[in-house]
């Protein structure tokens, strides 16, 4: 089994520089991704019933180690750490070639992928999909629940107002949400074992094969343009004073757009 | 350089027709993009006994839809979905894909463009055609907390997955004509690899806070369950529903339904009041989508405030009760 993880920022702490527009990314304190860790739960839960060996992977930069760590205390038994200039910026297109290649060369025999349904950061949801388009094998996504029957996979998930169970033989790949797998509490006494005895392999671009040229932002097809925070739009008038006349100042320049919204006439009579 | 008319592509995800009319919507905005590139606005149907659709396709702005029809693509089907829209893209070029960004539709369109070898942005916000005459595909990252604004360069063609309800349907015209282009299953499809073994149709969630026009949120600044009441008055008022920040929930003086944020509701109201609420980012991950925001609160420095349309910096529920008392007086008759 392979569980692909992503570390993302901690959204309480989101060091948003107003003044550049830019997110502070190198003050961002890191977690593993919800979905991500859910996805690891499901794989965990799949080992305690079937057996397997779990390999975590993913593909960021150095600092992300601390996932592959806390997924070791958790239980994987291997890690691949995906990291390389090279690698910085991509989109999904090019993430799910190379963690695809990864795949390909270092876990070849695999029969299960798990992804995390979407990030909290980039939240496209894509590199699932995706992935599974690369490695050329089924792919089910938004996964509320899964179960093993020999060779074939039994999902359980909702999709579009439909309660739907589905089959699929291995190799596979599901997303998971965050509906069910519990992530399980991690002893602190695992954690201390996660840093002892690190069973995490770094790989660069060239350990995989691959140019440069065709990873990260160079070999992306997608170009971000900006970011922005939409609260620069607001208009932002400030009104103070006894709440009576807050009150009727507020009709008075938005009365016709309040009334329009809910459908009644607001003028005053008289 | 072909003399052909470019083509902006809108996959038909008919599926849940009658609640889900992001298709209509996206046909709208495609009519509106096509205007700025001189391109002609067409539908894909794939399936069995479509024709109902095809047709509400064509009244609300397709001016083509490309149909394969067959007993085998009666159920949606993402192997064989992907398959067949990835050749035809391939024999049409078209330059602009859009599809839903439904639980299908997200799970779709990503291989698609995997086998196009393309660029797809995820769950789009905003559409619009640059003066490069490349689509602007304007995407939320982060929770909704920032915005980002992705073009694709050089592929094509050019994909986004759309939200719903952030476009507005054309009135559906039945005296609209529309080429219909009836295309055969082609052959050596592949043999679908996942099974569907049961399919169920739940009544659609009931949501009322998140579809409603105008929302009144409540946070801890309004000081007391007695307070907090009167914004349910305000909201019935209005027409409106209720919604609570995570202490407001946690000291029950809303139910655990009401609450707004990261991981619960995500609203989009025309209108909304915000009162007695800091502005954590947890909260406005939910409220991202809202229209026009009206703020109360005594700190003027609140986030909350920096995010709103109007920031009244007075006492919440005093607010709240010359809100009430004014619109007694004018909704009166
Ligand atoms: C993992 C995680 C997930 C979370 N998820 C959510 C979530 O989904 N939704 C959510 O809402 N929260 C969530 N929270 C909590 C969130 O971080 C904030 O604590 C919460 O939103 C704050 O609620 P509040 O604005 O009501 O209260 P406060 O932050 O206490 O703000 C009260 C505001 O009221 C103002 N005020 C006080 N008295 C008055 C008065 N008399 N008149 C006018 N204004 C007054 C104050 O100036 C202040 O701005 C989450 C937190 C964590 C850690
Ligand atoms: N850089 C990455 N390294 C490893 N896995 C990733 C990476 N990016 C995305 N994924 C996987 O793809 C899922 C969906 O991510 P996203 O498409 O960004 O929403 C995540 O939950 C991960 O399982």
């Amino acid at each position: 089994m392979i569980v692909c993880i992503k570390q993302v920022p901690m959204a309480s702490e989101l060091p948003w520089d107003a003044k550049t527009c830019t997110l502070r990314r190198d003050l961002a304190e890191g977690m593993m991704n919800p979905a991500c860790k859910h996805a690891l739960e499901a794989a965990l839960t799949i080992r305690q019933q079937h057996g397997g060996h779990i390999t975590a992977i993913t593909m960021g930069p150095p600092m992300a180690e601390e996932i592959l760590r806390e997924a070791i205390a958790m239980g994987a038994d291997r890690c691949l750490m995906l990291t390389d200039k090279a690698m910085a910026g991509a989109d999904t297109h090019i993430t799910s070639y190379t963690l695809a290649r990864a795949i390909e060369i270092f876990c070849p025999d695999f029969d299960l992928v798990l992804c995390g349904c979407h990030t909290t950061d980039s939240e496209t949801a894509q590199v699932g999909p995706q992935l599974a388009e690369e490695l050329d094998i089924a792919g089910i996504s938004y996964v509320d629940d899964l179960e093993l029957h020999e060779r074939a996979v039994h999902v359980k998930r909702f999709s579009d107002n439909f309660l739907e169970t589905l089959e699929t033989d291995l190799p596979c790949l599901v997303t998971v949400n965050t509906q069910h797998f519990k992530p399980r509490y991690i002893p602190l006494s695992g954690l201390q074992d996660a840093f002892e005895d690190l069973n995490i392999l770094a790989v660069s671009a060239s350990d995989l094969g691959i140019d440069p040229v065709h990873i990260g932002i160079e070999g992306s097809p997608t170009k971000i343009i900006d970011v922005y925070s939409p609260r620069a739009e607001k208009r932002n008038i400030v009104l103070k004073g006894a709440p009576k006349k807050i009150v009727e100042e507020l009709f008075e320049r938005f009365e016709s757009m309040l009334g329009g919204v809910i459908k009644k006439d607001l003028k005053r009579e008289g | 350089m072909s003399e052909q008319v470019p083509e902006i592509w809108v996959f038909g995800d008919y599926r849940n027709y009658f609640q889900n009319r992001v298709t209509l919507q996206l046909l709208s905005r495609a009519t509106d993009l096509a205007g700025r590139l001189n391109a002609s606005v067409c539908a894909t149907v794939f399936g069995h006994g479509v024709d109902e659709w095809v047709g509400e396709y064509i009244a609300h702005g397709a001016k083509r839809v490309y149909v394969v029809e067959d007993e085998s693509l009666g159920e949606y089907s993402t192997d064989l979905y992907v398959t067949l829209m990835e050749r035809l893209a391939r024999e049409y070029k078209p330059e602009i894909i859009l599809v839903g960004a439904t639980t299908f539709g997200r799970e779709f369109a990503p291989r698609v463009a995997k086998r196009l070898g393309t660029g797809l942005t995820a769950d789009c916000v905003g559409l619009d055609i640059n003066d490069d005459g490349q689509l602007v595909q304007t995407a939320p990252a982060f929770g909704g907390n920032l915005l980002t604004r992705i073009i694709t360069p050089e592929k094509r063609p050019q994909m986004a997955t759309v939200r719903p309800g952030i476009f507005q349907e054309i009135p559906h015209n039945y005296q609209a004509q529309g080429e219909i282009v009836r295309l055969p299953l082609p052959e050596g499809l592949p043999r679908d690899r996942v099974r569907l073994i049961s399919s169920e149709r739940r009544p659609p969630a009931i949501q009322k806070l998140e579809d409603a026009a105008v929302v009144v949120c409540g946070g801890r600044g309004m000081s007391g369950k007695s307070k907090f009441k009167n914004l349910y008055e305000l909201a019935r008022l209005l027409g409106g529903e209720v919604g609570a920040t995570r202490p407001v929930v946690y000291s029950k003086w809303a139910e655990e339904d009401a609450l707004v944020g990261q991981a619960d509701k995500h609203i989009r109201p025309k209108v909304l009041f915000s009162f007695g609420i800091s502005g954590a980012i947890q909260h406005t991950a939910g409220i991202i989508d809202a229209g026009f925001i009206i703020a109360i609160n005594k700190n003027p420095l609140a986030a909350m405030m920096k995010m709103a349309d109007v920031a009244i910096v007075a006492d919440a529920n005093q607010v709240c009760l010359a809100l009430i008392k004014e619109l007694k007086k004018r909704l009166r008759g």
